[in-house]
């Protein structure tokens, strides 16, 4: 049996003002587990994150993080969490050294300062001022302050933005080291490459909605793969075998460009290529594409601007509902 | 929903952090950090042992008869309120601030730290000054003004406990109506210009016409000027001491409900 160590059931969060930023989401994660939450600006990742780390309380529904209300019980989970939060801030005159210091003065079983320094790469700049740290270091400062009481659970909030791509590699290394060492990790990012880099799961969170959640894998398997080539000279649409037969579950013509999406890739490549060879005809410009994580969040957040207004998602199970009904965009194959 | 379990590994437990642990960490950066910003260093231990030589100048020109003051006596309380007013008001006015404007308030609240002991914690070094200058500046005036030993220590002590435990929420309560650093030292003019004049630092309540000291009695540094005074004059009336007490308390309420209720912990966008 697995120990959920987030629990997240029905959460509503709503500012000031009436905005509702967060509609009703749910989502577990499990000991050991790195789940990111992905989505665009606005979508609602970071007020979630808050009520998770217990800065605020929900508008509705309810959090459980190890077990405790993270709010009304922070006195129970604070020891035992560890978070970044996208903007905040240390004393711009307090050095590096003088900063941990402080911090693990008020952290439980903090790790010593020196060692805290060195897994973030700031062993040496221990006497250098916060306000003289790059804009790199200082979020490395951060995360070494996130880590210091070896916390089971740790919050990122869009840890790498602002980032360049060496320390965003780099701030990657380490959390994977820490998931290795059985650390759960929430992580929220608009880089679509930093979710499927990292999180054994993701939630796609849209609106204040969760549009499609589960593996990097379930999350892609909701949307079709590609074929696209040209059509041979002398040959017409209805010359190619019946579609339906291939495994092709939708089709488009765009000048001489056919493009035919399928959920059974190989098969549906294969009985393409032998149609090609049997007739001895070149297929120029094919390109054959596994559906990406980038298409399907794309795609989602078409989906969801179409239907606003509707029902939208339906938490957790919004993976099987965007299979379902995934296919609205371009025209059936019979 | 799902079935929790508490894994051996949640069952390890780190010595947990004390609320006193946890605000010394804090005050101890707030010390080096007040160490290395010269404005603040300045107006905090410059001004209040300055500020008392223009008021002897001006207590020496009062008409002090029948008052039962003399001149040590004016001098003293005026001199320990300007330390509450400098070296605790205005500089935590500028602390609090500045770590908002920083984002350090924020950052704080994600930690073990709760919101009152980050606030206390901020304050200690700034208290700890106001009560070390109190001192010196008692000790200075017995030394060199003639005031005498207090007649009723305990009032004054009483005083100077209840001005180091108002001034710092006073200054909370100030910074939560000030929008940036530089915005800080406005909000903190009116309470410093009303205490300097109001409050008998500058001129002594008894000088004052009835109606005014009436009023005067109630800002939030007269009692504790007064309790002071008292303390060495030996004059204060135990009812004079308790009106004094309750006045203060009152105003600690009054600042830890506009704390409570208006406190801005980031800045504003």
């Amino acid at each position: 049996m697995t120990e959920q160590v987030i629990d997240v059931d029905g959460l509503r969060r709503t500012y000031a003002g009436g905005f509702e930023a967060v509609r009703g989401i749910s989502f577990t994660v499990a000991r050991g587990e790195l789940f990111a939450l992905l989505g665009t600006n606005g979508a609602g990742k970071t007020s979630t994150v808050e009520v998770l780390e217990g800065l605020t309380a929900p508008a509705a529904g309810h959090v459980r993080v190890l077990g405790h209300d993270p709010y009304r019980e922070r006195n129970e989970v604070r020891p035992r969490i560890g978070m970044m939060l996208q903007e905040g801030g240390f004393p711009s005159e307090l050095t590096v050294t003088e900063t941990a210091r402080m911090w693990a003065g008020c952290t439980s079983g903090a790790r010593p300062v020196g060692d805290a320094l060195e897994a973030v790469g700031l062993g040496r700049r221990g006497g250098t001022r916060v306000k003289q740290l790059s804009g790199g270091e200082k979020r490395r400062l951060d995360l070494a302050m996130a880590l210091i009481g070896d916390p089971e659970v740790l919050f990122l909030d869009e840890p790498t933005t602002g980032l360049d791509a060496e320390g965003r590699r780099e701030t990657w290394e380490l959390v994977r080291a820490l998931r290795e060492r059985g650390t759960t990790v929430l992580l929220t990012t608009h880089y679509l490459e930093e979710a499927e880099q990292l999180a054994d799961r993701l939630a796609i969170l849209h609106e204040g909605r969760i549009a499609a959640a589960g593996t990097v894998a379930d999350v892609v398997a909701t949307q079709p793969s590609r074929i696209s080539f040209e059509l041979p000279d002398g040959y017409f649409l209805g010359d190619l075998p019946p579609l339906a037969a291939l495994g092709v579950t939708g089709h488009e013509l765009t000048g001489r460009t056919v493009r035919l999406r399928t959920d059974t890739l190989q098969r549906s490549a294969t009985e393409l290529l032998l149609w090609a060879r049997r007739n001895g005809v070149e297929l120029r410009g094919l390109d054959i594409r596994a559906a990406t994580l980038e298409e399907a969040f794309l795609r989602i957040a078409r989906e969801m601007a179409g239907t606003e207004g509707t029902s939208g998602g339906h938490g957790a199970s919004g993976a099987h509902r965007a299979s379902g009904t995934g296919e609205v965009l371009e025209k059936e194959t019979a | 929903m799902s079935t929790m379990t508490s894994a051996p590994a949640a069952a390890r437990q780190a010595p947990r952090t004390t609320p006193a642990q946890r605000m010394l960490a804090l005050a101890r950066a707030e010390l080096t950090l007040l160490g290395r910003s010269k404005g603040t260093l300045v107006m905090a231990l410059f001004v209040p042992l300055v500020m008392p030589f223009s008021v002897r100048a001006g207590a020496s020109e009062m008409d002090l008869e029948g008052t039962g003051l003399s001149v040590g006596s004016v001098v003293l309380p005026g001199a320990i309120g300007f330390s509450l007013l400098f070296a605790v008001y205005s500089a935590l006015v500028n602390v609090y601030a500045a770590r908002r404007e920083e984002l350090v308030l924020k950052r704080l609240r994600t930690g073990e730290l709760r919101d009152a002991e980050i606030l206390a914690g901020a304050a200690l070094p700034s208290v700890a000054v106001g009560l070390l200058q109190s001192v010196l500046l008692a000790a200075g005036c017995v030394a060199l003004l003639d005031v005498g030993a207090p007649e009723a220590p305990h009032y004054a002590v009483l005083g100077l406990l209840l001005g180091l435990a108002l001034w710092p929420v006073l200054a909370a309560a100030t910074a939560s109506f000030s929008r940036s650093v530089e915005n800080a030292q406005v909000a903190a003019m009116p309470l410093l210009l009303l205490s300097f004049f109001g409050s008998g630092t500058m001129v002594p309540l008894e000088v004052m016409p009835d109606r005014v000291a009436a009023v005067c009695e109630l800002l939030p540094l007269t009692p504790v000027v007064e309790l002071i005074r008292g303390g060495w004059t030996g004059d204060l009336s135990a009812a004079d001491a308790l009106g004094a007490l309750a006045v203060t308390v009152a105003w600690i309420g009054v600042g830890v409900f506009a704390v409570r209720r208006w406190f801005r912990w980031e800045p504003r966008r």
